[in-house]
Formats: C-alpha cells, sequence, structure tokens
C-alpha cells in the first residue's frame, strides 16, 4: 500500500485480488479516508455504495475473479473533493452502449443498475479505457461544509 | 453481518423476516434459495418483511425483483413490508418503489393478499 500525506491532501493507493472480499476492503479504506476529509454519515454511506457497486464491476465483470489480475484502488483527499480511482485489467465497456435501467424494458431486469447508482451517489463518474487492458473508473464527491 | 432470514407464517401468508446486509455473494444467493424455495413450494402470498436490513445494493436489488417476478410468474404474490428509508430511497431512484405493493404495517399487509 502506498500512503501519501502531505498539508490536507492524502492519497492512498492498494491492489487488490479479484474476489468478493475485495470490495469490503476497499470500501474500507474509501471510507476511512472520507471520515477524515469531513464527509458526514449520509454521504459516507452514498460515497460507500459507489465504490462497492464499482469494486463489484471491476471484480466481476472486469477481472472475472481471475487469480492473475488485481483491482487497483486509489483514494485521494482534497481540500474540497474526495477521488476514488478503481481500475481492473479486463476487456472494459463502453458507457454508451449500457442499457437504462429506469426504461420500460429494462424495469425488471434483475441486473444493470451499478453504475446508475454510483451516477446517483457521486457527484462525478468518469470511464476509461486503459492500454493494453482495463477499466478506469474515476468517481468524485464534493465536500460541502456546513 | 451478511443477512439474516427467517420464516414465519400469519394465515395464509408466509412472512419473512429479513435483518442485515442483502449484498452480492452470500446475502443476495441465500435471499434468492429461499424464494425458490417457497415457490417450489407453493407458497403464493409472501411478505418480505425487510424492517431489519441494514443495507442493500444493487444485487440486492436485482433479487428483490426477481424474487417479485418469479412469485408472479407462478401465481402469486410478493409484497415488501417495513422498509427502511435508504432502501425506500434506493427503490424510488430506480423507479422500483411503484412497481412493489410496499406497506408499513403488518396487519394490514396481511389483509391486502385477500
Amino acid at each position: 500500500m502506498g500512503k501519501n500525506t502531505g498539508g490536507e491532501a492524502e492519497t492512498v493507493d492498494q491492489f487488490l485480488d479479484s474476489s468478493l472480499d475485495s470490495v469490503d476492503s476497499a470500501e474500507q479504506l474509501v471510507l476511512d479516508v472520507a471520515r477524515k476529509a469531513g464527509f458526514q454519515e449520509e454521504d459516507l454511506h452514498k460515497i460507500g455504495m459507489a465504490v462497492r457497486e464499482s469494486m463489484v464491476n471491476a471484480v466481476v465483470h472486469g477481472n472475472q475473479y481471475s487469480a492473475h489480475k488485481k483491482v487497483r484502488v486509489s483514494v485521494s483527499k482534497g481540500q474540497d473533493r474526495l477521488t476514488v480511482t478503481i481500475s481492473d485489467q479486463g476487456k472494459g465497456f463502453e458507457l454508451e452502449a449500457l442499457p437504462d435501467p429506469l426504461s420500460e424494458d429494462n424495469l425488471l431486469r434483475n441486473s444493470g443498475r451499478g453504475i446508475f447508482l454510483i451516477r446517483a451517489f457521486m457527484d462525478e463518474l468518469h470511464v476509461r479505457r486503459l492500454s493494453p487492458a482495463g477499466t478506469e473508473v474515476t468517481l468524485t464527491k464534493y465536500l460541502i461544509r456546513k | 453481518m451478511s443477512v439474516k432470514l427467517s420464516t414465519r407464517q400469519v394465515g395464509d401468508v408466509t412472512v419473512v423476516d429479513v435483518a442485515g446486509r442483502i449484498t452480492l455473494g452470500e446475502g443476495s444467493s441465500a435471499l434468492r434459495d429461499l424464494m425458490r424455495e417457497m415457490v417450489s413450494k407453493g407458497q403464493k402470498k409472501i411478505l418480505l418483511n425487510l424492517g431489519e436490513v441494514s443495507y442493500i445494493d444493487s444485487s440486492g436489488i436485482g433479487e428483490l425483483v426477481s424474487g417479485f417476478t418469479t412469485v408472479a410468474n407462478n401465481g402469486g404474490q410478493l409484497k415488501l413490508l417495513g422498509l427502511t428509508k435508504r432502501v425506500k430511497d434506493l427503490l424510488q431512484i430506480t423507479k422500483l418503489y411503484t412497481v412493489f405493493d410496499v406497506h408499513d404495517d403488518e396487519a394490514g399487509a396481511v389483509r391486502s393478499f385477500a
């Protein structure tokens, strides 16, 4: 694990196995940083949920539980935001190609709501393909001090 | 804590008390297995009491939908009881809140099956 702190900025980096246990580990890792950043309970719940959904995508759909592939989780605490980057080594996907889970045809599908929930719970979501393989998902939540 | 499921009979309605986390893995598969078992036994009136559910992810939502359609396809009804605010919020943003028949009190929920 890499950890780099200085002033108010902090970045933590981890490589995790492609297993469901890593979903819990990533959630804890991110929530520890988010708490220190000053996020309150409701936002912590949303951040945790978005991280879990992203990790499930990386482990299940990206790396397909491969023992030879890792998921990289990086979380950065800035002055006004938390940024989480989750990268897998899978085949990748097109964000625009994902079906809309709110459309009538898809409403009763058993799956396909993960990215939709991430968008609902975070302020920003960016997805990019990695070379030679993999997907990097970046989630941002802004800290609104009350 | 993962999910804890216990069933009880109230008249001809099977009430499933669900507690803990319904997430990908043990939680959602336990719920799926129980729903399939109930359907295979011919139970047609199923009330899922989610009052003690602390956390549900997209996989858990998928299992609720799957249970709803499986029970309906077998001529039965699956209804929800006692949603926490977080579960209610999730069902609302996924537009599923109006798909399910949701109740706040058990007696009223049981009567609604008649």
